[in-house]
């Protein structure tokens, strides 16, 4: 058993410390910048929404990495309602993306300036 | 008596209104005049229920509580109606009169098209008007007089393309603002003084007072400024001259028979606080007298057919604040009552007149017109007999009554009143002689199209001069073997104020003999006064000189009213205006200056702030990550 240097009190299973906690840090991590560059780049619509939901499953895996380590499932009683949320921000994202695929036959996000002085 | 019933008289025309209001577009025109009068002769017939359900419980005053109003700290306000002999005089007149008008005004406003909306206006004004003589409390009685002055301006402007008629409609509701302060201040000191506005509540502590107590003459004197205002005295009397603007009907309801008796209401349901103040009742007393000779005076020389009777009205109120004065609160109801009858009756007669003149007023242009309207004629003559007080009708008997009570009370005045009543005589003949008799002066178109008005406009004449005509049967002096039932009936209301000031009430020192002394005077100097307006109008058949001819010094200042609108334009209103010009300009420049100011500083800022509104998703998306980035480490490294 390798102590853990950050939670000193807390046995956690061997077959779970076989990959350090920093490792899940590192790739959720890679996966929240991957989703935030996605989303400032990219100007496809459906593109930008699914760096979105990267962004989100990131924060989710950082969750359950830590729930995992502090033997607490409190984290992961949390990742099932970010899940749940997230299907149905899916679901009308999805809509309104078909909508303005409806009204400017593309999804370009470029299009959609009309809002502006 | 049910109290749902009695909540039912002012209810029914405010149906009425409601009805023809909001949809007078849609219902048929023939539909509207009658919704309109029916919902006024329910409330007479329920009136009439009222009054006999009083008679039989042995006329015990009745107070029917319907809700609490306004309850602030230890002042109380409820909103209830009560039930006494002064309350059923005005109900009935008010409804009875005001039936009669409602069915001469669908034949008088037929071709109207403005038809329901003068029926809805007319039922509106009736429910402020039993608002006002039912309430037992100052406050309700204050949204009545409020409500009928709403009215009133409604009515007076109702042709309202004309600006005329739209100035004279501000101007009575102005006028009446003037008193309508007074008439709060009134009702603001009876709170402090008494600390409740219940008439009975009132006037029982207010028997605790001594006479000429200042804070009671301070309340009377207050509440006769309302007074002045809503019933047309001088100084403000003004106004109802002008309201001749409005429909004739209006003028025979609101400015004859009804509204304008709302001051001497007042006054006499007040009768104890009165009693209590002597020196605001010689106030009211002078300022009646000296109203019944200014405008009787006034009258003499006018020409426009309403006008004459506008000034005659003015008149005869006068006459009953000089009773007022004198303390002969059942002398001036019963005026009130027998006003009612022939002065609506004249009204309506001189609406049946112009109605066949074709909206012609000026009586220099009618003439003969008595073989083309034989029951317009011989209703206004009774109508004219009666004003003048020329026995056997019904204006003798009240007006002997007012001037015997004067009499008694103060010598001079009842010289003014009979000095009055000799120009109320001869102007009323004038007017009936000018207009009926001798040769018609009009167009001949105009005399082409003379005919007697329909059954709806004669019919009430008929009803109204019968009324007038026997109306005194109610107030028979003893001295002529009559007895008074109206001062009989009456006589409980001044229970309260009989106890505070006996003195006022003792029975009349006047003997029969006096009596009748008294009586000839007036009824021989009216009686003269008719002769010479027959000898000039008839026999010399004179008539006015038009406006273009040069008349005497004093004939223009008569004409011309005594110039009191020119005085009060110049004194009151250009000042005003010249002030409000200034305060507006002043506005023009520094509160624009500000307000412009501050709207040119922010469009300023704004232009700056826009630019960050590209349209661009990415901008805001990249925005958003900025922001998230700087509250991270703003939290997480600071």
């Amino acid at each position: 058993m390798i102590p853990n240097p950050m939670l000193p009190d807390v046995n956690v299973p061997d077959v779970i410390q076989n990959i350090p906690l920093l490792h899940y840090l590192v790739l959720s991590t890679l996966l929240f910048v991957i989703g935030i560059i996605g989303v400032l780049t990219r100007r496809n619509a459906i593109v930008i929404f699914m760096s979105v939901e990267l962004m989100l499953n990131a924060a989710n895996l950082l969750l359950i990495a830590f729930s995992s380590y502090r033997s607490d499932p409190a984290g992961q009683v949390f990742v099932f309602f970010i899940m749940a949320v997230a299907a149905a921000e899916v679901a009308v994202g999805l809509a309104i993306i078909v909508m303005i695929y409806r009204n400017t036959r593309n999804t370009d996000v470029g299009f959609l300036n009309k809002l502006k002085w | 008596m049910s109290p749902s019933l009695l909540v039912l008289i002012p209810l029914l025309p405010l149906i009425g209104f409601l009805v023809n209001g909001l949809g007078f577009t849609r219902i048929p025109k023939s539909l509207v005049g009658i919704i309109g009068t029916l919902a006024v002769l329910g409330s007479f017939v329920l009136s009439l229920l009222t009054f006999n359900a009083f008679l039989a419980s042995g006329s015990q005053p009745l107070i029917v509580p319907l809700f609490d109003w306004i309850t602030v700290g230890s002042l109380n306000i409820p909103f209830s109606f009560q039930v006494d002999q002064l309350s059923l005089l005005m109900l009935l007149i008010i409804t009875g009169v005001g039936s009669l008008i409602h069915i001469y005004s669908i034949g008088y406003m037929h071709h109207d098209p403005g038809f329901g909306k003068f029926f809805a206006y007319l039922n509106l004004f009736l429910f402020f008007m039993l608002l006002l003589v039912l309430g037992s409390n100052y406050v309700v009685m204050f949204i009545g007089w409020e409500g009928v002055g709403l009215c009133s301006y409604l009515l007076i402007g109702f042709w309202n393309k004309n600006t005329n008629y739209n100035n004279a409609a501000r101007k009575a509701f102005i006028m009446n603002r003037v008193g309508d302060l007074g008439f709060l201040l009134g009702i603001f000191t009876i709170i402090t003084t008494f600390g409740s506005v219940e008439y009975l509540e009132v006037f029982s502590k207010a028997s605790e007072f001594s006479i000429g107590d200042p804070v009671i003459i301070a309340i009377t004197a207050f509440l006769f400024i309302g007074a002045m205002g809503k019933s047309a005295q001088i100084p403000l009397y003004t106004w109802l001259p002008d309201a001749m603007a409005g429909p004739t009907p209006v003028s025979a309801l609101i400015h004859a028979a009804t509204m304008v008796t709302a001051g001497i209401y007042m006054v006499i349901r007040s009768n104890v606080l009165y009693s209590l103040a002597p020196s605001t009742l010689e106030i009211v007393g002078i300022i009646g007298a000296a109203t019944a000779l200014f405008a009787a005076s006034i009258g003499l020389l006018q020409n426009d057919i309403k006008k004459v009777l506008a000034y005659s009205t003015v008149s005869q109120l006068g006459y009953m604040f000089m009773g007022l004065g004198a303390m002969a609160y059942s002398a001036s109801m019963f005026h009130v009552i027998t006003h009612a009858f022939f002065k609506a009756l004249l009204f309506l007669g001189a609406g049946s007149v112009i109605h066949a003149m074709s909206d012609e007023q000026d009586i220099r242009s009618m003439g003969g017109l008595r073989k083309k309207l034989p029951v317009t004629f011989i209703t206004f003559f009774i109508a004219t007999w009666a004003i003048s007080g020329l026995p056997p009708f019904s204006g003798f008997f009240s007006k002997d009554e007012i001037l015997a009570h004067v009499f008694e009370h103060n010598k001079l005045l009842w010289v003014i009143g009979v000095f009055g009543s000799v120009m109320t005589s001869f102007y009323m003949f004038r007017l009936l002689f000018l207009t009926f008799f001798g040769t018609f002066r009009g167009t001949h178109e105009q005399e082409h199209h003379l005919h007697e008005s329909p059954a709806s406009m004669t019919i009430p004449l008929i009803i109204l001069a019968v009324l007038s005509a026997v109306g005194g049967a109610i107030g028979v002096p003893e001295a002529l073997h009559g007895s008074h039932h109206l001062a009989e009936f009456m006589s409980p209301l001044y229970d309260a104020a009989r106890q505070v000031n006996p003195a006022a009430f003792l029975p009349t020192t006047l003997s029969h003999s006096e009596e009748y002394l008294l009586m000839g005077i007036s009824v021989a100097a009216a009686a003269i006064s008719a002769i010479v307006a027959y000898v000039m109008y008839v026999q010399k058949a004179s008539v006015p000189a038009p406006d273009s001819e040069e008349k005497s010094a004093l004939q223009n200042l008569i004409y011309n009213k005594y110039y009191v609108d020119e005085l009060y334009d110049n004194v009151f209103v250009k000042p005003t205006k010249t002030l409000s010009n200034a305060f507006y300009s002043f506005g023009e420049f520094f509160v624009d200056l500000f307000v412009n100011g501050a709207a040119r500083l922010i469009r300023f800022l704004a232009s700056l702030l826009r630019k960050t509104q590209t349209g661009s998703t990415g901008d805001y998306v990249f925005a958003m990550v900025l922001g998230i980035v700087v509250i991270l480490f703003w939290k997480l490294l600071l």
